[in-house]
């Protein structure tokens, strides 16, 4: 550790004004922080710190989505032996599952984080800026709401339009409008939808058409209810009931089948601080809210209105949207009053489009999104109450 | 007394460095100092020049606008250097103690039975008029401004903060002549906030003519600003008053024995302190002697002040003008491998993100690191966790930033000054300066509208 703290200040020079890879410094700067802390001390202001810093921040976001990312490989590979024949618990076991489904899940993270960041670094480098942390945690969330048979290279587009559009030309990280994961997510839902939709994505290997059962659907829970089945099957005779959208072993995105794996990051974003469970709870509070009056309302022709409320926060991406989403503290209400009202808001929305227009219905991106764009709203009417406060105050001193 | 005014947000650092409760004659220093960078805003005139006498009370130097506004010398000696920093910029006049106090002599009297204009005038020409601060901005008081109220805080939550009560214990009848002049300064009361666990001491519980408020809860509880916003918030156009409660003393000393009298009682703190004790010395005395043989060693950063808001000396540096608290911490230059991801045991966070929650009881030698990058707005909630106000500190930075003077008014630039946005300042994930940035604020209010 000494020695490449030695060998890091020896090539120090080279990257800093002057020297022969000046050109670099910023990418230098992102390697030596990562590295080490640096040694600047405080030179205005409080005199000591609190420890926390971006880098933690992120690296907890990072952390709390592993139990979905655990999950979501092994459901890559647990899903692909059904649809193809192999009995689970005989031929293949569970370590079989998911180093398959590692092998699947693997190359797309690689692509997410390799073509971010060097947009990302190249950003910095050109603005002369340090490198900032927030794409750590958009490059493992982009992974984790593709289909797993998503080509690599509509990854890599995709990535690099949330990441240039979405982020970088507001002005980085702390500028962005939008959510830049989900701007990724919904770039390639536009852009290529028979891609994003259909019985065929959320499987591996079914694209190619590898020899499958000849019965399997692998249609997800709300691609069939949007169709108008009542009974949810992957047409085996396997029936997706409650515990198996909660367990997640039913197919859809990588990352968000497992509402269990979701609530476990979950703990740990509202446990450090670091996600505002105000946000989280409203988004459930609001998505059951809005289903629980659909279920009332209730429809002969549309399934979707007949799913138990509480089943909704457990089918598609809701949770995940909830829980790593529409936390981004960037793109949220910043206001904690706001937070309650955007919370609240995107849950019913969500709920709101994946019902009544069927041909969405994975309605909480489009929610977020949304709200997101809302947000400053929220928080202007949030503020503008807090000033109308204080002139009142002094109105009523003046007289 | 009223109802107890329970704050709930707020943070206590848990600073290792508590001063123990002894007290002990300082040696008196060969040198003092008052220091311009003190009052922030205030352009100096010397009135003295090196190798000038000057008595205790003598003007060192004046504000080059409001002329009548003194800063005088604490002991009688010979001026011995104006030390100057960038532009000129007067940084510290210095006087050397001649071993013997000679003092200028004030008017002395009940101030009850003195006029207003009396006390004002003995208060600008002793130089104690300095010790009152305004609100909004924190700057030196005007004497031709008749306040609303004064605010006085009986007691200090910054993190190893001197014990109030145990610093004003011999000084009941002082503090309560201090009242009697500042009551006939505002046209309104003269407010006295105290603590329910920490103000026990008689002086102020029994202090009179004054209106008493009960507070309860952690840093930044004891800040006047916060009192003030939750008794009587500042209004676009009021003014109020602040005063320190050691530096009422100073103030009632002047009115019974008509001179100068800078004695005050300060707090040697922080972890590299060998012996963190209260000493008696004076306003502006050197804290060289303090210091000798008294320290862990090098590497050390000394503060006059808490580690919030205080200002950086050297070992041979001076007392503030405002400050009871001398704070010693370890410089923290060194570089801390994989910070991001190691478990941190001995580090202190107030997110849940390191281990120091689950140690409640346990006090941290936190050194000067910055603990990371500086990066823009991205965390939010932080800054609402440690400001019991009804003040949207983000908004109000981000209209600094721009310039917006309607906004800064309207997101309550009035009503607090850097001491109250520290806290903020310490939890920042981005680092963010936010009590330079709301100094700068606070200097375009008053060029742009007055002080």
């Amino acid at each position: 550790m000494k020695r490449l703290r030695r060998y890091v200040d020896r090539i120090k020079p080279h990257f800093q004004k002057g020297g022969k890879f000046e050109k670099l410094h910023s990418t230098f700067d992102a390697f030596e922080t990562f590295l080490f802390v640096p040694n600047h001390v405080t030179e205005k202001g409080a005199h000591v710190r609190d420890t926390m810093d971006m880098k933690r921040t992120m690296i907890i976001v990072v952390l709390a989505t592993l139990p979905a990312l655990l999950v979501g490989c092994w459901n890559t590979g647990y899903q692909h032996f059904l649809a193809v024949g192999e009995p689970y618990g005989e031929t293949v076991n569970m370590w079989d599952a998911f180093w398959y489904g590692f092998l699947r899940v693997f190359p797309i993270i690689v692509v997410s984080y390799v073509v971010g960041l060097s947009i990302e670094f190249g950003f910095a480098q050109w603005r002369g800026h340090e490198v900032n942390e927030g794409f750590l945690v958009t490059g493992i969330l982009i992974p984790l709401v593709m289909p797993v048979d998503v080509p690599l290279w509509m990854v890599a587009l995709a990535t690099a339009f949330a990441v240039v559009i979405g982020k970088e030309v507001f002005g980085g990280t702390g500028m962005n409008i939008l959510n830049p994961a989900l701007t990724a997510r919904a770039f390639l839902f536009f852009a290529y939808p028979a891609w994003m939709s259909g019985d065929k994505v959320w499987i591996s290997g079914l694209s190619e058409g590898a020899g499958t059962v000849d019965v399997f659907s692998g249609a997800t829970v709300l691609g069939q209810a949007a169709a108008g089945v009542e009974k949810f099957s992957n047409g085996l005779g396997l029936e997706y009931g409650p515990m198996q959208m909660f367990l997640g072993n039913i197919p859809g995105s990588i990352g968000e089948t497992s509402t269990l794996a979701i609530l476990l990051g979950a703990l740990l974003l509202i446990y450090t601080g670091v996600g505002s469970w105000k946000i989280i709870l409203s988004v459930f509070a609001g998505g059951a809210a809005m289903a629980g009056l659909l279920n009332l309302v209730g429809s002969g022709t549309n399934q979707l209105f007949n799913i138990p409320f509480w089943q909704h926060l457990m089918l598609g991406g809701f949770a995940f949207g909830a829980v790593f989403m529409a936390t981004d503290p960037v793109s949220a209400a910043q206001t904690e009053k706001g937070k309650w009202i955007y919370g609240f808001l995107i849950g019913v929305l969500a709920i709101l489009i994946r019902v009544l227009n069927p041909a969405y219905p994975e309605g909480v991106m489009l929610a977020i999104l949304f709200m997101n764009v809302f947000a400053p709203l929220i928080d202007h009417y949030v503020i503008q109450a807090n000033i109308r406060r204080r002139l009142r105050r002094w109105e009523m001193r003046a007289q | 007394m009223s109802k107890v005014i329970r704050l709930k947000r707020g943070l206590d650092i848990p600073l290792a460095g508590q001063a123990e409760k002894i007290l002990t004659q300082a040696e008196m220093p060969e040198l003092f100092a008052l220091q311009p960078p003190d009052f922030p805003g205030l352009t100096p005139r010397l009135s003295v020049k090196v190798n000038d006498r000057v008595q205790a009370g003598s003007p060192l130097f004046y504000d080059k606008y409001r002329p009548e506004i003194r800063f005088t010398s604490p002991v009688s000696g010979t001026v011995v250097a104006v030390n100057r920093g960038d532009r000129r910029r007067i940084l510290e006049v210095v006087v050397e103690y001649d071993g013997e106090m000679k003092y200028e002599i004030y008017a002395k009297g009940d101030p009850t039975r003195m006029s207003r204009e009396e006390i004002v005038q003995n208060l600008l020409k002793s130089g104690l008029f300095p010790l009152i601060r305004q609100r909004p901005y924190g700057i030196v008081a005007s004497p031709e401004d008749v306040p609303r109220d004064i605010f006085i805080s009986a007691f200090d939550t910054a993190p190893l903060a001197p014990d109030m009560d145990f610093v004003i214990q011999d000084g009941k009848e002082d503090f309560q002549t201090g009242i009697q002049a500042l009551r006939k300064l505002t046209s309104g009361e003269v407010h006295l906030g105290l603590h329910t666990e920490l103000t026990f001491s008689p002086v102020f519980k029994e202090a009179e003519n004054v209106k008493t408020h009960l507070f309860s809860g952690p840093h930044p509880s004891g800040n006047v600003g916060i009192q003030i916003h939750h008794i009587a918030p500042v209004n676009r156009g009021e003014k109020v008053w602040t005063v320190n409660p050691q530096d009422v003393l100073l103030i009632g000393r002047l009115f019974s024995k008509g001179l100068l009298d800078a004695r005050r009682i300060v707090a040697l703190t922080g972890s590299e302190v060998l012996k963190p004790r209260y000493y008696r010395t004076m306003v502006g005395a050197s804290v060289k002697k303090l210091l000798e043989n008294n320290l862990t060693g090098e590497g050390i950063r000394v503060i006059s002040g808490n580690v919030l808001t205080g200002r950086r000396i050297s070992r041979e540096g001076f007392l503030g003008f405002y400050d009871s608290q001398i704070t010693v911490i370890p410089e923290g230059n060194y570089h801390e491998f994989l910070g991001w991801a190691m478990p941190r045991l001995d580090k202190f966070s107030a997110s849940r993100a390191f281990f120091s929650w689950l140690m409640p009881n346990r006090k941290f030698r936190l050194d000067t690191n910055l603990h990371g990058g500086k990066r823009s707005f991205v965390m939010t909630g932080e800054y609402e966790k440690v400001l019991p106000m009804d003040i949207y500190p983000v908004p109000l930075l981000k209209s600094i930033l721009i310039g917006d003077i309607d906004k800064m008014e309207q997101l309550g630039i009035y009503e607090v000054v850097e001491e109250d946005l520290a806290l903020c300042e310490f939890v920042c994930t981005s680092k963010t300066d936010v009590q330079s940035i709301l100094r700068e604020g606070i200097q375009v209010m008053i060029k742009e509208l007055g002080s």
